[in-house]
């Protein structure tokens, strides 16, 4: 067993205070999906490479793969599972992947989705290269990217066409 | 891939961190953004005993001007590189090479002062700030002590910090307003190191190079200030013969490994082709 002291841990997550006691080396994709059983951010490459284990950290895209847990402690995290809309149904984004098909097999949607969310938070009205640059930090291996690209878009247009409803009235 | 195991330690000032290194000496480690260090834990690489994150100093944040100089603290992350409007409108080619690091998700958090302190000739940052003519504030227990960017790389991964210090702030001198600048890296694809680059500030007189400051990346086991190269372009109206005869020299310093980016001859003449290719974006950018 190991004498190095289990350090405790305090996040909020998709709006939940949650406290746990770990190893300090305890990286933050194990903590969420070992831990808390939030196993919508996937482990691909483990190297920061593939985006797959990204979620949202205090409004920043971060690869939970390549932090440790003790390093967010404090934080308010978002991950797939906090993405819908709080009635349960679609949000832009999940509705947009949905119907631009975009995602064949599924193992980078939760990272893409992740990290669209946060891109689109910062840029509402996206360029296509500026998706793709915001992006560049998300592999996928099935689809050639081009429907990922128009699912964000969708979001995009549904997102701001929402807003100015809103605004109508 | 899970790192050994270690003692964490948050401190919240730079004097608690800097004590905690001196009393662990080698077997501790500064963490700033760790997306160098974390993999190399991950590999074994590094096996730190004890990990002193430096996340919670708030001081050590920041980006400030003050009599001609722009002063960075470490932890300033390449994400706030990229939107301080200050960088944007005296130091731009900080934004241009900030953009060009790895990807969004690592921009948010790793750091200036990791990339810079770190060693690795992979990273844009050490380049650039010899181009700039930076200075790095190191900071140990018996205060802060200050080394040019162009002194601090010894080898790989050997710099001049020593192992009780944390380098603390970048000190740069602001460039003269209407400066021409460029950083041309060639990389296999994005988020990928240089297969080589380089970064060249100027200032121009008419038609005449008044000043000249280049340096380039991985093409050797440390960021390389080009000085002769830059001494041959002062003067100059930048005519094809003088950039051949300051690309010749520029490419004369370079010892670059023969890896996965290309061969070493391959990748010394693509620092000279990202060199030219500096050199022309700079001076169209320059005010006359």
């Amino acid at each position: 067993m190991s004498d190095i002291e289990q350090i405790p841990v305090t996040v909020t997550v998709n709006g939940k205070k949650v406290q746990r006691f770990v190893e300090p080396r305890t990286l933050l994709i194990h903590f969420l999906r070992e831990e808390l059983n939030l196993t919508g951010p996937h482990i691909g490459c483990e190297t920061s490479h593939c985006g797959a284990c990204t979620v949202e950290m205090d409004g920043m895209s971060v690869k939970s793969c390549t932090l440790f847990a003790a390093q967010a402690n404090g934080a308010d995290l978002t991950t797939i599972e906090g993405m819908a809309n709080p009635d349960g149904t679609l949000s832009a984004l999940q509705e947009g992947f949905r119907q631009m098909h975009g995602l064949q097999c599924g193992y980078c949607t939760p990272g893409m989705i992740t990290r669209a969310h946060t891109l689109l938070k910062e840029n509402p009205n996206p360029t296509e290269e500026e998706i793709r640059m915001g992006i560049a930090g998300n592999l996928c291996r099935c689809t050639g990217y081009q429907n990922i690209v128009k699912a964000i878009q969708y979001a995009a247009d549904q997102l701001n066409q929402t807003e100015i409803t809103e605004a109508a009235e | 891939m899970i790192p050994g195991e270690f003692t964490y330690h948050r401190p919240s000032s730079v004097a608690e961190a800097v004590a905690i290194l001196a009393s662990h000496g080698d077997e501790a480690r500064p963490l700033s953004g760790g997306h160098s260090l974390i993999p190399m834990m991950k590999l074994r690489m590094a096996a730190p005993e004890h990990l002193v994150d430096l996340g919670g100093i708030a001081d050590l944040k920041g980006i400030s001007e003050n009599a001609g100089t722009i002063t960075i603290g470490c932890m300033t992350t390449q994400h706030e590189l990229i939107g301080s409007d200050l960088l944007a409108d005296k130091l731009p080619i900080i934004r241009e090479t900030s953009l060009l690091i790895a990807d969004p998700q690592i921009r948010y958090l790793g750091t200036l002062g990791g990339n810079v302190a770190n060693g690795d000739p992979g990273n844009d940052m050490p380049g650039l700030m010899q181009c700039l003519n930076a200075t790095y504030v190191l900071t140990g227990p018996d205060g802060d002590r200050d080394v040019a960017a162009r002194d601090f790389y010894e080898a790989a991964y050997f710099t001049a910090l020593a192992p009780e210090e944390i380098l603390t702030a970048v000190k740069i001198p602001v460039p003269p307003a209407g400066h021409g600048y460029a950083y041309e890296k060639l990389k296999r694809k994005v988020g990928d190191y240089a297969t080589a680059a380089a970064a060249v500030v100027l200032t121009m007189n008419g038609g005449t190079v008044a000043s000249c400051s280049i340096a380039l990346t991985n093409v050797a086991d440390t960021p390389l200030y080009a000085a002769d190269a830059s001494t041959i372009l002062s003067g100059s109206t930048l005519d094809d013969a003088t950039v051949k005869d300051a690309v010749a020299a520029a490419e004369a310093i370079t010892d670059p490994a023969s890896d996965g980016r290309g061969p070493a001859e391959y990748r010394t003449k693509m620092a000279g082709i990202m060199m030219q290719r500096a050199l022309a974006r700079a001076s169209e950018r320059a005010g006359a």
